[in-house]
């Protein structure tokens, strides 16, 4: 069964066409590059996914329903996370509470459980705490747990955000330039991260990404946009020889 | 059962309290009438104050309002004492006068909060869809709107103001509601859902995306909230047993805005701090005369100079006493990988 289907998505801003008509077919465990160079929409494409903005046209269906025209928050208790290319953590809030505020969509918890501490709101804050510092630990930021977000390094912080994305328990993880501003190695031990976090929650993973070398690392299938359109998809050794690819990015002779 | 040992406790320091003050404890021994008031309306303060910061400080909706819904609990909650308050009390003839009064407050509280409530669902769903100074400026419109509404409503008294509702809020009721005020916002605020109106505050786009119905969650925050500013108007009404449209304009909003901001947006033990600095400071500089308010005016300035944050800031009471513990626990070691 198909995981994400896009069919003849179309976003226009006014004039522009950020997104034009794109296909994109996503299998359960996947990994999926999309890149492009700056402006071709990739961002674009992550913000219509999960309803931050409603395509002019076309349908996205996920697992499938429609998922066009839904709140993001509804989007995400559906199944699909996402991480921020700008980070967006809760910065006041202690790396655990970040961890835990995203499994909230998972909780049965309500106001009147917690002004009256019901014991199933003890027994459900137990369980939220044990899982959150599980999570910790396998993104290697149980130290850091009782800290406040906005004081982490920032390798610490993408890793944060790609763990509080988890805590939602996603079927399908967008995860937008994770490995920007990192040094090689923190590339290279964000490559195996990603690798690990697929087979180990099995889960499919959408990767916008500018580093060519963790994209072709680990996408399975690369998606190319430039100008919103779709100029090439296919496995990374293709993709790298494809010409039409060559000459968006360097430029045609 | 740590929680009803704690209300006990607080109920009974509260009788106690309340005789002392009032001569019922020890003879010959009582407060002046006047600090008593003053005590009183601090209370009617620090209910406000907690309340308007779960929405301000806590979901960081920036609302200016909150007058508006106290008038509405103090008119609804009036309205009901003395139309139907007789028949009310009638109905229990077989209880003696003071468990009489007590019911009676109680229904005409839950009354006056439910309508303020409603009247803060139908103020909250258009209004919190804004952010920032737009949301400010439409509460404080609805704000206004409320009170005019009632100033041209002939049966709750109009321009002449309602008096006649019988004096069923003390020392004890009004502190009772506050202490609930502080317990309910305390539990809300480390709940799961007080996470999310935090992270509302921080980021509201990315608690949407970790799967938050933000809308939701402001609206229910600012219900709450203003029921509780239901709860103040209802006590405010049946403690000076006369209420006027002119005390709930928006200079009595900004009041409770400069309560929580000198305490700290974000801290429950700052709103209750504010309150009361609030109502010392005024009350205080009262033999400076004309000067009382620039004074008041300048010790605000000082104290956003030296603390913006507020006095508190972000935290309670209780973290400066553990401070010592926290920076040792906020040193991890270096971890790479």
């Amino acid at each position: 069964m198909t995981l994400l289907q896009l069919s003849d998505v179309t976003m226009r801003f006014g004039g522009l066409v950020a997104v034009n008509e794109l296909d994109l077919t996503l299998e359960p465990g996947q990994l999926y590059g999309l890149i492009g160079p700056n402006g071709a929409g990739k961002t674009t494409v992550f913000n219509v996914i999960t309803g931050v903005y409603r395509p002019t046209s076309g349908e996205i269906r996920f697992k499938d329903h429609s998922i066009v025209g839904e709140r993001s928050g509804k989007i995400t208790r559906r199944g699909i996370a996402r991480t921020f290319q700008n980070i967006r953590l809760f910065g006041e809030m202690t790396v655990l509470e970040n961890v835990k505020v995203a499994s909230h969509c998972r909780q049965t918890a309500d106001l009147a459980s917690a002004v009256f501490r019901t014991p199933a709101h003890h027994t459900e804050e137990e369980r939220v705490d044990r899982q959150s510092r599980e999570l910790l630990e396998i993104f290697h930021l149980q130290a850091f747990a009782d800290e406040k977000a906005k004081n982490l390094p920032y390798g610490s912080q993408r890793r944060l955000e790609i763990a509080r994305a988890m805590a939602t328990l996603p079927r399908l993880l967008l995860l937008d330039e994770p490995a920007a501003g990192m040094n090689p190695h923190e590339a290279h031990q964000l490559m195996d991260l990603i690798r690990w976090v697929r087979d180990h929650f099995e889960m499919a993973i959408l990767l916008v990404e500018h580093n060519m070398k963790v994209v072709m690392g680990v996408c399975e299938t690369v998606h190319v946009l430039d100008y919103g359109a779709t100029i090439a998809v296919g496995p990374p050794a293709e993709i790298q020889k494809n010409p039409k690819v060559i000459e968006a990015y360097l430029g045609g002779a | 059962m740590k929680a009803l040992v704690r209300a006990v406790v607080v109920v009974v320091v509260l009788v106690l309290l309340n005789a002392l003050f009032t001569g019922g404890l020890i003879p010959d021994f009582s407060i002046s009438p006047y600090f008593l008031q003053i005590l009183s309306l601090a209370g009617i303060n620090i209910i406000l104050a907690v309340s308007l910061n779960l929405i301000n400080g806590f979901t960081g909706q920036f609302s200016i309002g909150h007058a508006g819904f106290m008038a509405i609990g103090a008119y609804v909650s009036s309205f009901m004492s003395i139309t139907f308050g007789d028949r009310i009390r009638a109905s229990m003839a077989f209880a003696p006068e003071s468990v009489r009064n007590s019911a009676l407050l109680l229904v005409v509280l839950a009354a006056g909060a439910a309508c303020a409530a409603i009247a803060g669902f139908l103020v909250g769903v258009p209004s919190l869809r804004l952010r920032g100074d737009y949301l400010a400026i439409v509460t404080l419109g609805f704000g206004e709107i409320i009170r005019v509404f009632i100033l041209n409503i002939d049966a709750v008294g109009g321009a002449r103001g309602l008096g006649g509702m019988p004096r069923l809020a003390n020392f004890f009721w009004i502190y009772l509601f506050a202490a609930a005020t502080i317990a309910v916002v305390t539990r809300i605020v480390n709940s799961s859902f007080g996470r999310t109106l935090i992270a509302i505050r921080e980021d509201e786009i990315a608690a949407e995306a970790m799967g938050v119905n933000t809308t939701r969650h402001k609206v229910i925050s600012f219900v709450v909230s203003s029921a509780m500013a239901g709860v103040a108007g209802g006590l405010f009404a049946h403690y000076l047993m006369y209420i006027h449209t002119n005390s709930f304009t928006f200079i009595r909003s900004f009041e409770i805005i400069i309560m929580i901001v000198i305490g700290g947006l974000g801290s429950i033990t700052g709103s209750v701090l504010g309150a009361v600095l609030y109502i010392t400071l005024t009350e205080g500089l009262r033999g400076f005369a004309q000067y009382r308010m620039l004074l008041f005016s300048l010790l605000l300035i000082v104290i956003m100079i030296v603390r913006p944050g507020g006095i508190l800031g972000h935290r309670e009471l209780r973290d400066f006493f553990s401070r010592r513990r926290r920076v040792a626990a906020a040193t991890p070691p270096v971890v790479s990988g």
